[in-house]
C-alpha cells in the first residue's frame, strides 16, 4: 500500500497571483508610472472628479469663513457636548492617516515587499488626511487666529502652555507626525523625481522634477546611504505611528468621563486607525488601479493582503468594543454601567448598532477569499468600514459627553448644516489633493517596484537606442 | 578600437561603461576592483546590494548622526519641560512634583523622533552632496536610462591607474554594452 496522497499547500503566487504582473520589466514599470504623469492626456473623468472635489473645497472655505465670523455657535455643540463634529472628524481623519506610515514603515521593517506597490499612494493619503485633521482643532478653538497659542512659547504674562495636558501632547504628536510623514514621503520621491526628470517631455517638467530630484544620479554610494537613511526613518516612524493615535486616545482616556477613562483606549484606537486607514486605501486604490491600468503593479495579491489586514484590525476593534462593554459591567461602577446602557439603548442607540453592524458584522465577510478577491464587494465593504469608523468616534465622543454624572447637566447634541458642510468640505479637500497628486507624482514608488521585477526580465530585450559613441 | 574625433588632451571626468543588467555590472565592478581601480562609482535605477563589496561602500556615519540627534532631542525635550515647570513658570497643582516625569514622556518622545527623523533625511541628502545641479555623468547621452533600466560603471580620471585608452579598453573587455568618455 502506498501512503495516502497529501494535499499540497500551494504558495500564494499560484493561488492568488504574483506580487507583480508577469509582463512587467524595468522598462515597463517606469514607462507605465512615469507615463501617467508625463504623457497621459488629462482625462474627462479626472477633470470632472477634480471639479466636484474643488466645489466641495469652496463649501469648506465658505463655511469656515462663516464660522470665523460668527463663532462656533453655528455648530451643534453646547455645554455638556462641547466636543462635537470637530473632534469626531479630527480623530477620524488622523485614523485614516495611519495606513500610510504603517505601510511604509512597519511593513518595511517586517520585510513585506508587497508594500512597495502601495506605499507612495498610502503615504500621500496620510499627508492629506493629516492636513484635514489638523484643521479641526484650530476651528474648534473658536478664535482660530489665536491658533499659535498652541505652540510652546510663553505669552506676554510668561505663562506657558500646560505641558502636562494630553491636548498639548496632541500638538506635538500631530505636528511631528505630519513633519516626519512628509520627510519620509519626500525621501522616497527623490529617485523617482530623477526618473521623471530624465523622461520629461517639456522644459517645465524637467525643471520641476529636476528641482525635486536635487540632482540625484543613482550613484551606488548615494544608494547605500539612502537605504540606510530609509531604514532609520522606518525604524523611527514605527513607534511614532503607534504613538500618535495613542496620544489622541489619551485626550479621552486621561479625562474622567465614563466611557473614556479606560486603559484599553490606546491599543484599541491604534487598531481602529489602521483599520480605517486600510479601508481608505482600498476605497481609493480599487478604482484607481482600474482607471490607470495598474493591475500588473497593484495585483490581486495586494488587494487580498490589504483585506486581511483590515480583517485582523477589525477583529481587534471588535475585541475593544466587547471589552468596553465587559468593563462597564464588571467594574460595577454605576456611571460606567449607565454609560454602556445609554450607549446601547439611549437616544444615540441607532448610531451604536449601526456602528456594530459596520465595524464588526461587515468585516466578517472578509474571512472568505471570494469576497477578498471580488473588487466590487470589497470596495463596498471598505466604504462601510469607513462609515463605521466615523460612527465609532461619534459614539465615543457624543454618548459619553451628553449624559455624564449629574442628570441636571445632561443635554443633547444635534449637528447643524454647518457641521455637515465643514465635514463634507474636508472630504472635498482630501479628494482634490488626491487628484492633484495622481497627476503630478508617480502613484507607485518606481525604484522600489524595480526591486520586485524578477531577475530574468531585468535585462531589456531591445535596448532603446543604438550606442552612439564607442572608444 | 578608434578614438575617432575625440581630442585626447581635453581633461575628462572618467570613462563610463553601460551594462544591460545588475549582474553584469556587479561582475564588472568586481573585475575592476581586482584590476586595482579604486576611484569608481556605479549608477543604477535601484539599490544593488552586491555592489557594496567591490565599491567599498561602508559609510555608516548617518547612523551615528541619527543616534546623536535622537539623544539631543530627548535631552532637549525633557530639559525644556523641566525648565518651564521649575524655572520659567512653576505651577504648583495640588502639591504634585514640579518635574512630573511620566507626564513629560510623550513630548520628550516626539522631540526625539523629530530630531532623529529630520537628521536621517537631511543627513542623507547632505552626505550625498545633494543638491547638486550639475554633474559630469549627465553628459553621457544614454545616462538618462540610469534612472530607468540602465546600469553604469564609471572609472574616474582621478584614479591613479586611470589611462584613457587602457581603461576604456578594459571596460570594453568586461562585456559592456557601450563604453563612452565622460566630458567634464
Amino acid at each position: 500500500m502506498s501512503a495516502p496522497l497529501q494535499p499540497v499547500e500551494l504558495p500564494d503566487e499560484i493561488k492568488i497571483g504574483p506580487i507583480i504582473g508577469p509582463q512587467e520589466n524595468l522598462t515597463t514599470v517606469t514607462d507605465t508610472l512615469a507615463g501617467i504623469v508625463l504623457r497621459r492626456k488629462t482625462s474627462y473623468g479626472w477633470m470632472m472628479g477634480t471639479f466636484v472635489s474643488f466645489c466641495l473645497v469652496m463649501v469648506l472655505l465658505m463655511s469656515m469663513t462663516y464660522l470665523f465670523l460668527k463663532g462656533t455657535g453655528i455648530w451643534g455643540i453646547n455645554m455638556p457636548v462641547a466636543w462635537g463634529f470637530a473632534i469626531v472628524n479630527f480623530v477620524w481623519w488622523i485614523g485614516i492617516g495611519h495606513a500610510g506610515t504603517l505601510i511604509s514603515a512597519i511593513l518595511l521593517l517586517l520585510n513585506q515587499s508587497w508594500r512597495n506597490a502601495i506605499n507612495r499612494y498610502a503615504e500621500a493619503m496620510t499627508l492629506f488626511a493629516v492636513a484635514c485633521a489638523g484643521m479641526f482643532p484650530i476651528m474648534h478653538m473658536g478664535r482660530a487666529w489665536l491658533g499659535y497659542w498652541l505652540l510652546p512659547y510663553p505669552n506676554t504674562m510668561w505663562l506657558w502652555p500646560q505641558f502636562r495636558s494630553p491636548l498639548d501632547w496632541d500638538v506635538f504628536a500631530v505636528s511631528t507626525y505630519a513633519t516626519i510623514s512628509l520627510v519620509f514621503w519626500y525621501v522616497g520621491l527623490i529617485p523617482d523625481a530623477a526618473s521623471l526628470r530624465d523622461q520629461a517631455q517639456h522644459r517645465w517638467q524637467q525643471v520641476f522634477y529636476g528641482a525635486l530630484a536635487l540632482g540625484w544620479r543613482g550613484s551606488a554610494r548615494h544608494w547605500q546611504r539612502y537605504e540606510k537613511a530609509s531604514l532609520l526613518l522606518a525604524g523611527l516612524a514605527t513607534p511614532l505611528v503607534l504613538s500618535v493615535h495613542t496620544v489622541v486616545s489619551f485626550d479621552f482616556a486621561v479625562a474622567i468621563l465614563p466611557g473614556w477613562h479606560t486603559t484599553i483606549f490606546p491599543p484599541y484606537f491604534v487598531a481602529g486607525a489602521v483599520y480605517s486607514g486600510f479601508a481608505m486605501v482600498l476605497t481609493l486604490m480599487i478604482p484607481v488601479r482600474k482607471i490607470y491600468g495598474l493591475e500588473g503593479l497593484v495585483t490581486m495579491r495586494h488587494i487580498n493582503n490589504m483585506a486581511k489586514v483590515m480583517l485582523t484590525t477589525g477583529l481587534i476593534v471588535g475585541y475593544g468594543y466587547m471589552m468596553e462593554a465587559f468593563y462597564a459591567h464588571y467594574s460595577a461602577n454605576t456611571y460606567e454601567g449607565f454609560m454602556m446602557n445609554n450607549r446601547m439603548f439611549g437616544p444615540y442607540a441607532p448610531y451604536y448598532w449601526c456602528l456594530i453592524f459596520c465595524n464588526i458584522i461587515t468585516p466578517q465577510f472578509l474571512w472568505f477569499k471570494r469576497v477578498r478577491t471580488n473588487l466590487v464587494i470589497l470596495w463596498c465593504v471598505s466604504i462601510v468600514v469607513n462609515i463605521g469608523m466615523w460612527l465609532e468616534r461619534f459614539v465615543i465622543v457624543i454618548t459619553s459627553l451628553h449624559r455624564d454624572f449629574l442628570p441636571s447637566s445632561w443635554g443633547h447634541y444635534t449637528p447643524t448644516a454647518w457641521d455637515w458642510a465643514i465635514y463634507v468640505g474636508t472630504i472635498g479637500l482630501f479628494m482634490t489633493l488626491i487628484f492633484i497628486f495622481m497627476r503630478t507624482i508617480p502613484m507607485i514608488t518606481m525604484h522600489e517596484l524595480r526591486l520586485l521585477v524578477p531577475p530574468e526580465t531585468k535585462t531589456p530585450v531591445v535596448p532603446a537606442q543604438e550606442p552612439v559613441k564607442r572608444i | 578600437m578608434s578614438h575617432s574625433g575625440i581630442i585626447e588632451t581635453t581633461p575628462i571626468y572618467g570613462v563610463m561603461a553601460e551594462f544591460l543588467n545588475a549582474a553584469d555590472l556587479v561582475h564588472a565592478a568586481e573585475k575592476a576592483k581586482a584590476a586595482g581601480y579604486r576611484r569608481m562609482d556605479a549608477y543604477t535605477p535601484y539599490p544593488v546590494e552586491d555592489l557594496e563589496e567591490p565599491l567599498d561602500l561602508h559609510d555608516n556615519r548617518i547612523s551615528l548622526y541619527v543616534l546623536l540627534a535622537g539623544i539631543c532631542g530627548a535631552t532637549f525635550g525633557f530639559g525644556f519641560l523641566s525648565w518651564v515647570n521649575t524655572v520659567a513658570y512653576p505651577l504648583n497643582v495640588g502639591g504634585r512634583p514640579m518635574i512630573s516625569a511620566p507626564m513629560f514622556i510623550p513630548i520628550t518622545f516626539e522631540c526625539t523622533i523629530l530630531a532623529a527623523g529630520l537628521t536621517s533625511a537631511i543627513g542623507m541628502i547632505l552626505l550625498n552632496g545633494l543638491p547638486m545641479p550639475y554633474h559630469p555623468v549627465f553628459n553621457v547621452p544614454r545616462f538618462a536610462r540610469a534612472s530607468q533600466d540602465g546600469f553604469f560603471l564609471c572609472i574616474e580620471a582621478t584614479d591613479p591607474q586611470f589611462d584613457r585608452a587602457k581603461t576604456g579598453a578594459f571596460l570594453d573587455s568586461l562585456g559592456a554594452y557601450e563604453v563612452s568618455e565622460v566630458a567634464n
